[in-house]
Protein backbone atom coordinates (compact mmCIF):
# COMPACT_ATOMS: atom_id res chain seq x y z
CA UNK A 1 0.00 0.00 0.00
CA UNK A 2 2.49 2.54 0.87
CA UNK A 3 4.18 1.32 -2.71
CA UNK A 4 1.30 2.40 -3.91
CA UNK A 5 1.11 6.06 -2.30
CA UNK A 6 4.92 6.97 -3.24
CA UNK A 7 4.57 5.40 -6.57
CA UNK A 8 1.48 7.75 -7.74
CA UNK A 9 3.22 10.67 -6.25
CA UNK A 10 6.13 9.87 -8.19
CA UNK A 11 4.12 9.49 -11.39
CA UNK A 12 1.77 12.89 -10.52
CA UNK A 13 5.48 14.57 -9.01
CA UNK A 14 6.60 13.67 -12.59
CA UNK A 15 3.55 14.61 -14.76
CA UNK A 16 3.33 17.99 -12.73
CA UNK A 17 7.09 18.81 -13.01
CA UNK A 18 6.03 18.54 -17.16
CA UNK A 19 3.47 21.09 -17.08
CA UNK A 20 5.61 24.48 -16.82
CA UNK A 21 8.04 22.76 -19.70
CA UNK A 22 4.79 22.68 -22.13
CA UNK A 23 4.01 25.93 -22.61
CA UNK A 24 1.02 25.59 -24.93
CA UNK A 25 -0.69 22.68 -22.78
CA UNK A 26 -0.07 25.08 -19.83
CA UNK A 27 -1.83 28.01 -22.24
CA UNK A 28 -5.29 25.36 -21.87
CA UNK A 29 -5.25 25.65 -18.22
CA UNK A 30 -4.58 29.46 -18.03
CA UNK A 31 -5.17 31.64 -21.01
CA UNK A 32 -7.74 29.96 -22.62
CA UNK A 33 -10.35 30.22 -19.79
CA UNK A 34 -9.91 33.78 -19.46
CA UNK A 35 -10.26 34.29 -23.45
CA UNK A 36 -13.63 32.25 -22.44
CA UNK A 37 -14.34 34.45 -19.73
CA UNK A 38 -14.07 37.67 -21.38
CA UNK A 39 -15.57 36.44 -24.49
CA UNK A 40 -18.97 35.53 -22.91
CA UNK A 41 -18.70 37.81 -20.73
CA UNK A 42 -18.52 40.79 -23.13
CA UNK A 43 -19.60 39.21 -26.68
CA UNK A 44 -22.85 36.97 -25.64
CA UNK A 45 -23.05 38.75 -21.45
CA UNK A 46 -25.33 41.82 -22.96
CA UNK A 47 -27.80 39.54 -24.77
CA UNK A 48 -28.20 36.84 -22.24
CA UNK A 49 -30.89 37.36 -19.75
CA UNK A 50 -30.47 36.19 -15.62
CA UNK A 51 -32.75 36.64 -13.56
CA UNK A 52 -32.08 37.84 -10.38
CA UNK A 53 -27.99 37.85 -10.77
CA UNK A 54 -25.20 39.72 -13.21
CA UNK A 55 -24.48 37.68 -15.96
CA UNK A 56 -21.00 37.67 -14.84
CA UNK A 57 -22.06 35.82 -11.36
CA UNK A 58 -23.87 33.96 -13.43
CA UNK A 59 -21.33 33.19 -15.66
CA UNK A 60 -18.25 32.52 -13.60
CA UNK A 61 -19.87 28.80 -11.67
CA UNK A 62 -20.45 28.23 -15.20
CA UNK A 63 -17.39 28.76 -16.68
CA UNK A 64 -15.09 26.82 -14.14
CA UNK A 65 -16.87 23.63 -14.35
CA UNK A 66 -16.42 23.68 -18.22
CA UNK A 67 -12.85 24.21 -17.65
CA UNK A 68 -13.00 21.18 -14.87
CA UNK A 69 -14.90 19.41 -17.32
CA UNK A 70 -12.36 19.67 -19.59
CA UNK A 71 -9.68 19.26 -17.09
CA UNK A 72 -8.69 15.63 -17.93
CA UNK A 73 -7.34 16.45 -21.23
CA UNK A 74 -3.77 16.46 -19.74
CA UNK A 75 -4.16 12.98 -18.78
CA UNK A 76 -5.68 11.86 -22.29
CA UNK A 77 -2.57 13.51 -24.07
CA UNK A 78 -0.36 12.10 -21.48
CA UNK A 79 -1.78 8.92 -22.01
CA UNK A 80 -1.41 8.93 -25.51
CA UNK A 81 2.12 10.03 -25.66
CA UNK A 82 3.43 7.83 -23.53
CA UNK A 83 1.94 4.27 -24.64
CA UNK A 84 3.01 5.22 -28.31
CA UNK A 85 6.64 6.21 -27.05
CA UNK A 86 6.78 3.20 -25.29
CA UNK A 87 7.43 4.74 -21.65
CA UNK A 88 4.06 2.59 -20.14
CA UNK A 89 6.35 -0.97 -21.20
CA UNK A 90 8.92 0.42 -19.00
CA UNK A 91 7.12 1.43 -15.97
CA UNK A 92 5.80 -1.85 -16.58
CA UNK A 93 8.66 -3.55 -16.16
CA UNK A 94 9.91 -1.79 -12.94
CA UNK A 95 8.39 -3.30 -9.76
CA UNK A 96 5.65 -0.54 -9.54
CA UNK A 97 2.52 -0.70 -8.11
CA UNK A 98 0.24 -1.24 -11.56
CA UNK A 99 -2.46 1.91 -10.44
CA UNK A 100 0.14 4.16 -10.01
CA UNK A 101 0.21 5.62 -13.55
CA UNK A 102 -3.45 6.54 -13.91
CA UNK A 103 -3.84 7.65 -10.24
CA UNK A 104 -0.10 9.73 -10.85
CA UNK A 105 -2.53 11.45 -14.01
CA UNK A 106 -5.77 11.87 -11.54
CA UNK A 107 -3.58 13.96 -9.46
CA UNK A 108 -1.67 16.03 -11.21
CA UNK A 109 -5.36 17.32 -12.76
CA UNK A 110 -5.92 18.01 -9.73
CA UNK A 111 -3.35 20.25 -9.59
CA UNK A 112 -3.97 21.53 -12.69
CA UNK A 113 -7.83 21.56 -12.44
CA UNK A 114 -6.72 23.92 -9.03
CA UNK A 115 -4.85 26.19 -10.76
CA UNK A 116 -7.50 26.47 -13.33
CA UNK A 117 -10.01 27.83 -10.10
CA UNK A 118 -8.08 30.09 -8.93
CA UNK A 119 -6.89 31.84 -12.21
CA UNK A 120 -10.72 32.14 -13.17
CA UNK A 121 -11.57 33.10 -9.70
CA UNK A 122 -9.56 36.06 -9.86
CA UNK A 123 -10.45 36.97 -13.20
CA UNK A 124 -13.72 36.60 -12.73
CA UNK A 125 -13.39 39.44 -9.08
CA UNK A 126 -11.48 41.30 -11.04
CA UNK A 127 -14.39 41.88 -13.61
CA UNK A 128 -17.06 42.07 -11.26
CA UNK A 129 -17.76 38.58 -9.84
CA UNK A 130 -18.78 38.25 -6.26
CA UNK A 131 -18.67 35.72 -3.72
CA UNK A 132 -22.17 35.93 -1.84
CA UNK A 133 -22.33 33.24 0.59
CA UNK A 134 -19.19 32.43 3.85
CA UNK A 135 -15.93 30.98 3.31
CA UNK A 136 -16.76 27.64 4.02
CA UNK A 137 -19.78 27.32 1.00
CA UNK A 138 -16.78 29.04 -0.87
CA UNK A 139 -14.21 25.89 0.00
CA UNK A 140 -17.39 23.27 -0.52
CA UNK A 141 -17.94 24.76 -3.74
CA UNK A 142 -14.33 24.16 -4.92
CA UNK A 143 -14.14 20.60 -3.22
CA UNK A 144 -16.88 19.89 -5.11
CA UNK A 145 -15.43 20.87 -8.25
CA UNK A 146 -12.04 19.18 -7.70
CA UNK A 147 -14.02 15.82 -6.99
CA UNK A 148 -16.25 16.03 -10.03
CA UNK A 149 -13.29 16.66 -12.25
CA UNK A 150 -10.82 13.74 -10.77
CA UNK A 151 -14.21 11.82 -12.20
CA UNK A 152 -13.23 13.52 -15.42
CA UNK A 153 -9.67 12.08 -15.76
CA UNK A 154 -10.68 8.98 -15.68
CA UNK A 155 -13.08 9.82 -18.51
CA UNK A 156 -10.51 11.83 -20.33
CA UNK A 157 -7.83 8.10 -19.43
CA UNK A 158 -10.27 5.94 -21.45
CA UNK A 159 -10.24 8.37 -24.54
CA UNK A 160 -6.18 8.76 -24.23
CA UNK A 161 -6.38 5.27 -23.88
CA UNK A 162 -8.56 4.28 -27.17
CA UNK A 163 -7.36 7.38 -29.25
CA UNK A 164 -4.48 6.27 -31.45
CA UNK A 165 -2.86 9.85 -31.34
CA UNK A 166 -2.46 12.55 -29.12
CA UNK A 167 -4.21 14.65 -32.09
CA UNK A 168 -7.33 12.07 -32.32
CA UNK A 169 -7.63 12.65 -28.18
CA UNK A 170 -8.05 15.81 -28.88
CA UNK A 171 -10.37 15.53 -31.42
CA UNK A 172 -12.89 13.32 -29.45
CA UNK A 173 -12.11 15.51 -26.13
CA UNK A 174 -13.55 18.27 -27.65
CA UNK A 175 -16.18 16.79 -29.73
CA UNK A 176 -17.54 15.32 -26.35
CA UNK A 177 -16.71 17.83 -23.88
CA UNK A 178 -18.48 20.68 -25.46
CA UNK A 179 -21.79 19.38 -26.59
CA UNK A 180 -22.31 18.49 -22.85
CA UNK A 181 -21.36 21.69 -21.29
CA UNK A 182 -23.09 23.98 -23.96
CA UNK A 183 -26.51 21.76 -23.05
CA UNK A 184 -26.43 22.93 -19.72
CA UNK A 185 -27.11 25.60 -17.63
CA UNK A 186 -23.75 26.78 -17.38
CA UNK A 187 -23.99 29.84 -20.04
CA UNK A 188 -27.95 30.43 -20.41
CA UNK A 189 -31.01 29.98 -18.62
CA UNK A 190 -31.92 26.57 -19.02
CA UNK A 191 -35.12 28.02 -19.88
CA UNK A 192 -34.15 29.84 -22.79
CA UNK A 193 -33.80 26.71 -24.28
CA UNK A 194 -36.06 25.30 -26.93
CA UNK A 195 -37.81 21.97 -25.17
CA UNK A 196 -35.94 19.19 -26.24
CA UNK A 197 -32.63 20.33 -24.99
CA UNK A 198 -34.19 21.98 -21.69
CA UNK A 199 -34.91 18.34 -21.47
CA UNK A 200 -31.51 17.10 -22.42
CA UNK A 201 -29.72 19.96 -20.12
CA UNK A 202 -32.17 18.97 -17.16
CA UNK A 203 -30.33 15.50 -16.83
CA UNK A 204 -27.07 16.72 -17.51
CA UNK A 205 -24.50 16.20 -14.84
CA UNK A 206 -23.15 19.05 -15.51
CA UNK A 207 -26.23 21.49 -15.05
CA UNK A 208 -26.43 19.82 -11.50
CA UNK A 209 -23.04 20.34 -10.62
CA UNK A 210 -23.23 24.10 -11.83
CA UNK A 211 -26.50 24.20 -10.00
CA UNK A 212 -24.48 23.01 -7.00
CA UNK A 213 -21.55 25.62 -7.31
CA UNK A 214 -24.33 28.38 -7.69
CA UNK A 215 -25.81 27.82 -4.61
CA UNK A 216 -22.26 27.44 -2.85
CA UNK A 217 -20.73 30.83 -3.87
CA UNK A 218 -24.39 32.65 -4.65
CA UNK A 219 -26.80 31.46 -2.57
CA UNK A 220 -29.28 30.41 -4.98
CA UNK A 221 -31.31 27.38 -4.15
CA UNK A 222 -29.63 24.10 -4.17
CA UNK A 223 -32.66 22.07 -4.98
CA UNK A 224 -31.44 18.86 -5.45
CA UNK A 225 -28.28 19.79 -7.22
CA UNK A 226 -26.10 18.86 -4.66
CA UNK A 227 -26.46 15.29 -4.39
CA UNK A 228 -27.76 14.58 -7.82
CA UNK A 229 -23.81 16.03 -8.64
CA UNK A 230 -22.17 14.06 -5.62
CA UNK A 231 -24.16 11.08 -7.31
CA UNK A 232 -23.41 11.83 -11.03
CA UNK A 233 -19.48 12.05 -9.98
CA UNK A 234 -19.46 8.86 -7.92
CA UNK A 235 -21.26 7.31 -11.23
CA UNK A 236 -19.08 8.57 -13.03
CA UNK A 237 -15.74 6.99 -11.09
CA UNK A 238 -17.60 3.92 -10.52
CA UNK A 239 -18.18 3.41 -14.53
CA UNK A 240 -14.83 4.90 -16.17
CA UNK A 241 -12.29 4.14 -13.28
CA UNK A 242 -12.57 0.29 -14.01
CA UNK A 243 -13.00 1.18 -17.45
CA UNK A 244 -9.51 2.55 -17.67
CA UNK A 245 -7.88 0.33 -15.64
CA UNK A 246 -9.33 -2.68 -17.81
CA UNK A 247 -8.18 -0.82 -20.98
CA UNK A 248 -4.72 0.49 -19.32
CA UNK A 249 -4.30 -3.29 -18.79
CA UNK A 250 -4.99 -4.09 -22.39
CA UNK A 251 -3.84 -1.16 -24.30
CA UNK A 252 0.02 -1.92 -22.32
CA UNK A 253 -0.05 -5.49 -22.87
CA UNK A 254 -0.18 -4.94 -26.47
CA UNK B 1 11.80 -14.90 -1.51
CA UNK B 2 11.54 -17.02 0.95
CA UNK B 3 10.07 -19.96 -1.67
CA UNK B 4 13.17 -21.57 -3.00
CA UNK B 5 12.27 -21.97 -6.63
CA UNK B 6 13.24 -25.14 -8.10
CA UNK B 7 16.12 -23.63 -9.91
CA UNK B 8 17.69 -24.79 -13.07
CA UNK B 9 20.74 -22.55 -12.01
CA UNK B 10 20.18 -20.82 -15.08
CA UNK B 11 19.71 -17.31 -15.17
CA UNK B 12 17.03 -17.02 -18.42
CA UNK B 13 15.51 -20.53 -19.24
CA UNK B 14 12.32 -20.20 -21.99
CA UNK B 15 10.82 -23.41 -22.91
CA UNK B 16 8.32 -24.04 -26.17
CA UNK B 17 7.34 -20.31 -25.56
CA UNK B 18 4.38 -19.67 -28.22
CA UNK B 19 2.47 -16.17 -29.22
CA UNK B 20 0.07 -15.54 -31.54
CA UNK B 21 -1.03 -11.99 -32.73
CA UNK B 22 -4.63 -12.67 -34.74
CA UNK B 23 -2.97 -14.42 -37.69
CA UNK B 24 0.28 -13.83 -37.38
CA UNK B 25 2.13 -16.92 -35.53
CA UNK B 26 4.68 -14.88 -33.50
CA UNK B 27 6.02 -17.27 -31.67
CA UNK B 28 5.99 -21.02 -32.85
CA UNK B 29 8.02 -22.52 -29.37
CA UNK B 30 11.11 -20.63 -28.80
CA UNK B 31 13.62 -22.48 -26.45
CA UNK B 32 16.55 -20.38 -24.84
CA UNK B 33 19.09 -21.11 -21.66
CA UNK B 34 21.47 -18.68 -20.32
CA UNK B 35 23.61 -19.19 -17.60
CA UNK B 36 24.47 -16.54 -15.14
CA UNK B 37 27.14 -14.14 -15.57
CA UNK B 38 27.03 -15.05 -19.75
CA UNK B 39 25.66 -13.23 -23.02
CA UNK B 40 23.03 -14.49 -24.90
CA UNK B 41 23.18 -12.82 -28.60
CA UNK B 42 19.75 -13.16 -30.16
CA UNK B 43 20.26 -12.91 -33.68
CA UNK B 44 17.38 -12.86 -36.72
CA UNK B 45 16.04 -10.98 -39.26
CA UNK B 46 13.28 -8.27 -39.03
CA UNK B 47 9.58 -9.64 -37.70
CA UNK B 48 11.72 -13.17 -36.15
CA UNK B 49 10.34 -12.70 -32.94
CA UNK B 50 12.79 -11.13 -31.14
CA UNK B 51 11.29 -8.34 -29.14
CA UNK B 52 8.17 -10.59 -28.69
CA UNK B 53 10.84 -13.12 -27.05
CA UNK B 54 12.10 -10.19 -24.83
CA UNK B 55 8.57 -8.83 -23.96
CA UNK B 56 7.52 -12.24 -22.61
CA UNK B 57 10.75 -12.61 -20.39
CA UNK B 58 10.72 -9.18 -19.38
CA UNK B 59 6.68 -9.68 -17.80
CA UNK B 60 5.00 -7.31 -20.51
CA UNK B 61 3.21 -9.95 -22.68
CA UNK B 62 2.45 -13.44 -21.51
CA UNK B 63 3.01 -16.37 -23.49
CA UNK B 64 0.01 -18.33 -24.86
CA UNK B 65 1.99 -21.65 -24.08
CA UNK B 66 5.22 -22.37 -22.60
CA UNK B 67 6.83 -21.59 -19.44
CA UNK B 68 10.26 -19.22 -18.84
CA UNK B 69 11.77 -18.84 -15.98
CA UNK B 70 14.04 -15.34 -15.35
CA UNK B 71 16.38 -15.74 -12.11
CA UNK B 72 14.71 -18.74 -11.24
CA UNK B 73 11.40 -16.94 -11.11
CA UNK B 74 8.55 -17.71 -13.50
CA UNK B 75 7.49 -15.15 -15.72
CA UNK B 76 3.76 -15.38 -15.39
CA UNK B 77 3.83 -16.36 -11.66
CA UNK B 78 6.19 -14.62 -10.13
CA UNK B 79 5.89 -11.23 -12.07
CA UNK B 80 5.56 -8.78 -9.20
CA UNK B 81 9.20 -10.21 -7.87
CA UNK B 82 10.30 -10.67 -10.64
CA UNK B 83 10.59 -7.15 -11.82
CA UNK B 84 12.67 -6.15 -8.78
CA UNK B 85 15.71 -8.28 -10.54
CA UNK B 86 15.13 -6.88 -14.47
CA UNK B 87 16.20 -4.08 -16.07
CA UNK B 88 15.21 -3.74 -19.65
CA UNK B 89 15.91 -1.55 -22.38
CA UNK B 90 13.73 -2.00 -25.56
CA UNK B 91 13.82 -1.45 -28.99
CA UNK B 92 13.03 2.35 -29.04
CA UNK B 93 13.72 4.82 -26.70
CA UNK B 94 11.39 5.02 -23.64
CA UNK B 95 12.16 7.83 -22.28
CA UNK B 96 10.57 11.50 -20.90
CA UNK B 97 10.88 14.10 -23.22
CA UNK B 98 9.94 16.93 -20.89
CA UNK B 99 12.07 15.52 -18.06
CA UNK B 100 15.99 16.37 -18.11
CA UNK B 101 17.61 13.36 -18.30
CA UNK B 102 18.33 13.63 -14.31
CA UNK B 103 15.20 13.38 -13.81
CA UNK B 104 14.06 10.83 -16.09
CA UNK B 105 16.52 8.33 -13.97
CA UNK B 106 15.61 9.60 -10.41
CA UNK B 107 12.07 8.61 -11.32
CA UNK B 108 12.96 5.80 -12.49
CA UNK B 109 14.86 5.20 -9.02
CA UNK B 110 11.86 6.05 -7.58
CA UNK B 111 9.72 2.93 -8.97
CA UNK B 112 12.15 0.98 -8.00
CA UNK B 113 11.31 1.85 -4.71
CA UNK B 114 14.44 4.23 -3.91
CA UNK B 115 14.61 7.07 -2.00
CA UNK B 116 15.00 10.33 -3.49
CA UNK B 117 18.68 10.53 -2.53
CA UNK B 118 20.39 7.39 -3.39
CA UNK B 119 17.79 7.79 -6.49
CA UNK B 120 19.35 10.93 -7.54
CA UNK B 121 22.88 10.20 -6.64
CA UNK B 122 22.58 7.02 -9.05
CA UNK B 123 21.11 9.08 -11.28
CA UNK B 124 24.46 10.97 -11.12
CA UNK B 125 26.82 8.28 -11.23
CA UNK B 126 24.73 6.81 -14.71
CA UNK B 127 25.18 10.03 -16.77
CA UNK B 128 28.54 9.91 -16.02
CA UNK B 129 29.03 6.38 -17.39
CA UNK B 130 27.51 7.13 -20.41
CA UNK B 131 29.12 10.93 -20.84
CA UNK B 132 25.32 12.26 -20.23
CA UNK B 133 26.84 14.46 -17.22
CA UNK B 134 26.87 17.99 -19.35
CA UNK B 135 23.61 17.35 -20.66
CA UNK B 136 21.99 15.57 -17.79
CA UNK B 137 20.37 18.86 -16.71
CA UNK B 138 18.74 19.30 -19.82
CA UNK B 139 15.34 18.63 -21.27
CA UNK B 140 15.34 15.10 -22.89
CA UNK B 141 13.60 16.84 -26.34
CA UNK B 142 16.69 18.33 -26.70
CA UNK B 143 19.12 15.65 -26.80
CA UNK B 144 20.00 13.94 -30.17
CA UNK B 145 18.61 10.12 -30.83
CA UNK B 146 22.28 8.45 -29.67
CA UNK B 147 21.76 10.51 -26.45
CA UNK B 148 18.09 9.28 -26.02
CA UNK B 149 19.42 6.04 -26.37
CA UNK B 150 21.89 5.88 -23.98
CA UNK B 151 19.85 7.45 -21.91
CA UNK B 152 17.44 4.39 -21.51
CA UNK B 153 20.08 2.28 -21.18
CA UNK B 154 21.15 3.82 -18.21
CA UNK B 155 17.45 3.43 -17.41
CA UNK B 156 17.83 -0.29 -17.60
CA UNK B 157 20.95 -0.20 -15.14
CA UNK B 158 19.41 2.00 -12.72
CA UNK B 159 19.05 -0.64 -10.11
CA UNK B 160 22.07 -2.51 -11.32
CA UNK B 161 19.76 -5.77 -12.10
CA UNK B 162 21.43 -9.08 -11.90
CA UNK B 163 19.67 -9.97 -15.34
CA UNK B 164 19.18 -7.27 -18.18
CA UNK B 165 17.24 -7.67 -21.69
CA UNK B 166 18.72 -5.05 -24.12
CA UNK B 167 16.67 -5.12 -27.49
CA UNK B 168 18.42 -3.96 -30.07
CA UNK B 169 20.79 -1.80 -27.42
CA UNK B 170 23.17 -0.12 -30.57
CA UNK B 171 20.84 0.59 -33.06
CA UNK B 172 21.53 4.32 -33.66
CA UNK B 173 24.29 4.75 -31.71
CA UNK B 174 27.75 6.63 -33.23
CA UNK B 175 31.06 3.83 -33.51
CA UNK B 176 32.22 5.56 -30.28
CA UNK B 177 29.56 5.20 -28.19
CA UNK B 178 28.88 1.92 -29.63
CA UNK B 179 31.74 0.87 -28.24
CA UNK B 180 31.48 2.16 -25.26
CA UNK B 181 28.01 0.04 -24.77
CA UNK B 182 30.15 -2.87 -25.88
CA UNK B 183 32.65 -2.00 -22.62
CA UNK B 184 29.71 -1.24 -20.36
CA UNK B 185 28.24 -4.23 -21.36
CA UNK B 186 31.75 -6.58 -20.62
CA UNK B 187 32.10 -4.74 -17.63
CA UNK B 188 28.81 -5.77 -15.91
CA UNK B 189 28.90 -9.02 -17.37
CA UNK B 190 32.12 -9.26 -15.54
CA UNK B 191 30.31 -8.63 -12.49
CA UNK B 192 28.11 -11.50 -12.64
CA UNK B 193 25.64 -9.54 -14.82
CA UNK B 194 23.47 -12.04 -17.07
CA UNK B 195 22.72 -10.24 -20.47
CA UNK B 196 20.40 -11.02 -23.34
CA UNK B 197 20.84 -9.08 -26.29
CA UNK B 198 19.05 -8.50 -29.14
CA UNK B 199 21.23 -7.24 -32.43
CA UNK B 200 20.67 -7.31 -36.20
CA UNK B 201 25.09 -6.70 -35.92
CA UNK B 202 26.88 -9.67 -36.59
CA UNK B 203 30.08 -7.99 -35.18
CA UNK B 204 28.20 -7.19 -31.85
CA UNK B 205 27.08 -10.56 -30.98
CA UNK B 206 30.63 -11.69 -32.05
CA UNK B 207 32.52 -9.19 -29.57
CA UNK B 208 29.51 -9.59 -26.82
CA UNK B 209 27.95 -12.90 -27.24
CA UNK B 210 29.57 -16.00 -24.98
CA UNK B 211 26.14 -17.95 -27.04
CA UNK B 212 24.30 -16.52 -29.67
CA UNK B 213 20.69 -18.11 -30.81
CA UNK B 214 19.46 -17.45 -34.21
CA UNK B 215 15.69 -16.92 -34.60
CA UNK B 216 13.43 -17.19 -38.06
CA UNK B 217 9.80 -17.58 -38.28
CA UNK B 218 9.62 -17.76 -34.16
CA UNK B 219 11.89 -20.29 -33.60
CA UNK B 220 15.22 -20.79 -32.91
CA UNK B 221 17.20 -22.31 -35.88
CA UNK B 222 20.53 -22.47 -34.37
CA UNK B 223 22.38 -22.00 -31.22
CA UNK B 224 26.31 -21.64 -30.15
CA UNK B 225 29.04 -19.46 -29.83
CA UNK B 226 30.05 -17.86 -32.65
CA UNK B 227 33.12 -20.32 -33.57
CA UNK B 228 30.35 -23.20 -32.96
CA UNK B 229 27.84 -21.23 -35.91
CA UNK B 230 30.93 -20.58 -38.04
CA UNK B 231 31.88 -23.66 -38.09
CA UNK B 232 28.54 -24.59 -39.60
CA UNK B 233 29.01 -22.97 -42.56
CA UNK B 234 31.95 -24.44 -43.76
CA UNK B 235 35.42 -23.36 -44.25
CA UNK B 236 37.31 -20.40 -45.15
CA UNK B 237 35.92 -17.63 -48.27
CA UNK B 238 38.13 -16.90 -50.53
CA UNK B 239 36.69 -13.12 -52.28
CA UNK B 240 38.62 -12.47 -55.57
CA UNK B 241 37.68 -8.78 -57.28
CA UNK B 242 38.26 -8.15 -60.87
CA UNK B 243 37.90 -4.96 -62.79
CA UNK B 244 35.55 -6.55 -65.14
CA UNK B 245 32.20 -8.14 -63.97
CA UNK B 246 32.25 -10.13 -66.96
CA UNK B 247 35.50 -12.07 -65.90
CA UNK B 248 34.26 -12.25 -62.34
CA UNK B 249 31.32 -15.03 -63.88
CA UNK B 250 33.94 -16.76 -66.22
CA UNK B 251 36.05 -17.25 -62.80
CA UNK B 252 32.58 -18.87 -61.62
CA UNK B 253 33.88 -22.26 -63.46
CA UNK B 254 37.44 -21.75 -63.47
CA UNK B 255 37.22 -21.32 -59.67
CA UNK B 256 34.87 -24.42 -59.11
CA UNK B 257 37.91 -26.84 -58.58
CA UNK B 258 38.84 -25.38 -55.15
CA UNK B 259 35.42 -26.19 -53.53
CA UNK B 260 32.53 -28.43 -52.79
CA UNK B 261 30.19 -26.02 -53.39
CA UNK B 262 29.36 -23.90 -56.75
CA UNK B 263 31.12 -20.42 -56.38
CA UNK B 264 29.24 -17.25 -56.58
CA UNK B 265 29.33 -14.18 -58.23
CA UNK B 266 27.81 -11.15 -57.37
CA UNK B 267 29.13 -8.23 -59.60
CA UNK B 268 32.30 -7.76 -59.71
CA UNK B 269 33.32 -10.31 -57.08
CA UNK B 270 33.26 -14.12 -56.75
CA UNK B 271 32.91 -15.72 -53.42
CA UNK B 272 34.25 -19.35 -53.15
CA UNK B 273 33.44 -21.48 -49.81
CA UNK B 274 37.18 -23.22 -49.93
CA UNK B 275 37.47 -26.99 -49.43
CA UNK B 276 40.81 -26.34 -48.50
CA UNK B 277 42.69 -23.50 -47.02
CA UNK B 278 46.72 -24.75 -47.67
CA UNK B 279 47.66 -23.68 -51.08
CA UNK B 280 44.27 -22.30 -52.19
CA UNK B 281 45.19 -19.24 -52.78
CA UNK B 282 48.11 -20.64 -55.40
CA UNK B 283 46.32 -22.71 -57.16
CA UNK B 284 43.25 -19.69 -57.68
CA UNK B 285 46.37 -17.55 -59.11
CA UNK B 286 47.60 -20.13 -61.70
CA UNK B 287 44.15 -21.39 -62.79
CA UNK B 288 43.15 -17.58 -63.45
CA UNK B 289 46.10 -16.53 -64.96
CA UNK B 290 45.95 -19.72 -67.14
CA UNK B 291 42.57 -18.37 -68.42
CA UNK B 292 43.94 -14.64 -68.62
CA UNK B 293 41.73 -13.25 -66.27
CA UNK B 294 43.49 -10.71 -64.21
CA UNK B 295 42.43 -10.05 -60.26
CA UNK B 296 42.36 -6.70 -58.64
CA UNK B 297 42.01 -8.45 -55.59
CA UNK B 298 42.21 -11.74 -53.44
CA UNK B 299 41.37 -12.03 -49.86
CA UNK B 300 40.74 -15.02 -47.72
CA UNK B 301 39.05 -14.97 -44.44
CA UNK B 302 37.22 -16.19 -42.24
CA UNK B 303 33.72 -17.16 -42.17
CA UNK B 304 31.73 -13.97 -40.94
CA UNK B 305 28.25 -14.27 -38.51
CA UNK B 306 27.09 -12.78 -41.90
CA UNK B 307 27.88 -15.68 -43.79
CA UNK B 308 26.22 -17.82 -41.19
CA UNK B 309 23.09 -15.29 -40.63
CA UNK B 310 22.66 -15.22 -44.29
CA UNK B 311 23.15 -19.30 -44.72
CA UNK B 312 20.69 -20.20 -41.92
CA UNK B 313 17.86 -17.89 -42.48
CA UNK B 314 17.92 -18.41 -46.30
CA UNK B 315 18.19 -14.28 -47.05
CA UNK B 316 21.02 -15.30 -48.81
CA UNK B 317 18.83 -15.23 -52.49
CA UNK B 318 18.00 -12.25 -51.81
CA UNK B 319 21.39 -10.57 -52.49
CA UNK B 320 22.70 -13.27 -54.90
CA UNK B 321 24.82 -14.68 -52.24
CA UNK B 322 22.87 -18.33 -52.81
CA UNK B 323 22.59 -20.75 -55.55
CA UNK B 324 19.09 -19.75 -57.03
CA UNK B 325 21.07 -15.95 -57.09
CA UNK B 326 23.96 -17.47 -59.07
CA UNK B 327 21.41 -19.57 -61.35
CA UNK B 328 18.85 -16.46 -62.21
CA UNK B 329 22.00 -14.60 -62.93
CA UNK B 330 23.56 -17.03 -65.26
CA UNK B 331 19.98 -17.28 -66.88
CA UNK B 332 19.76 -13.36 -67.14
CA UNK B 333 23.57 -13.24 -68.68
CA UNK B 334 22.77 -15.90 -71.23
CA UNK B 335 19.96 -14.01 -72.49
CA UNK B 336 21.78 -11.16 -72.89
CA UNK B 337 24.12 -13.26 -75.21
CA UNK B 338 21.70 -14.71 -77.02
N1 LIG C 1 1.17 -6.31 -31.01
C1 LIG C 1 1.26 -7.01 -32.15
N2 LIG C 1 0.18 -7.19 -32.91
C2 LIG C 1 0.25 -7.90 -34.05
N3 LIG C 1 1.36 -8.45 -34.53
C3 LIG C 1 2.49 -8.30 -33.83
C4 LIG C 1 2.51 -7.57 -32.61
N4 LIG C 1 3.77 -7.58 -32.11
C5 LIG C 1 4.50 -8.28 -33.00
N5 LIG C 1 3.73 -8.72 -34.03
C6 LIG C 1 4.18 -9.56 -35.15
O1 LIG C 1 4.93 -10.62 -34.62
C7 LIG C 1 6.06 -10.88 -35.43
C8 LIG C 1 7.32 -10.81 -34.59
O2 LIG C 1 7.52 -9.47 -34.17
P1 LIG C 1 8.75 -8.99 -33.31
O3 LIG C 1 8.51 -7.56 -33.00
O4 LIG C 1 8.94 -9.91 -32.18
O5 LIG C 1 9.95 -9.14 -34.33
P2 LIG C 1 11.47 -8.70 -34.18
O6 LIG C 1 12.28 -9.93 -34.35
O7 LIG C 1 11.67 -7.93 -32.94
O8 LIG C 1 11.68 -7.78 -35.47
P3 LIG C 1 12.56 -6.45 -35.66
O9 LIG C 1 13.94 -6.88 -36.00
O10 LIG C 1 11.91 -5.80 -36.84
O11 LIG C 1 12.47 -5.63 -34.41
C9 LIG C 1 6.01 -9.90 -36.57
O12 LIG C 1 5.43 -10.53 -37.67
C10 LIG C 1 5.11 -8.81 -36.06
O13 LIG C 1 4.41 -8.22 -37.11
MG1 LIG D 1 12.26 -6.02 -32.51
Amino acid sequence: MSRLVSDTLTMAERNIIRLPRQPDMLLGFTVQPIMFVLLFAYVFGGAIDTPGMSYIDFLIPGIIVQSIAFGGFATALGLCEDLGKGLIDRFRSLPTARASVLAGRAIADIATNTLSIVILLITGLIIGFSFQTGIGDVLAGILLLLFFGFASSFVFALIGMTASTPEAANGIGFTLIFPITFISSAFVPIESMPDVLQAVADANPVTHVVDAVRHFWLGTPAGDAIWASLVWTVALIAIFAPLAVRKYRSAAAR
Amino acid sequence: MTQAPQTSGLAIEATGLTKRFGEVEALRGVDLRVEPGTVLGVLGPNGAGKTTTVRILTTLMQPDQGTARVAGLDVVRDAEQLRHKIGLAGQYAAVDENLSGAENLTMVGRLYGNKRGPAKKRARELLDRFRLDEAGDRLVRTYSGGMRRRLDLAAALVAAPPVLFLDEPTTGLDPRSRLNLWETIEELVGGGTTVLLTTQYLDEADRLADNIAVIDHGTVIAEGTADQLKGRVGGDRLDVTFADPAHASTAVDVLASLSSERPVASGDTVHVVMAETHGAITRAVRALDAQGLEADDLVVRRPTLDDVFLTLTGRATDTGDGKEGDKTDDQARQEVAA
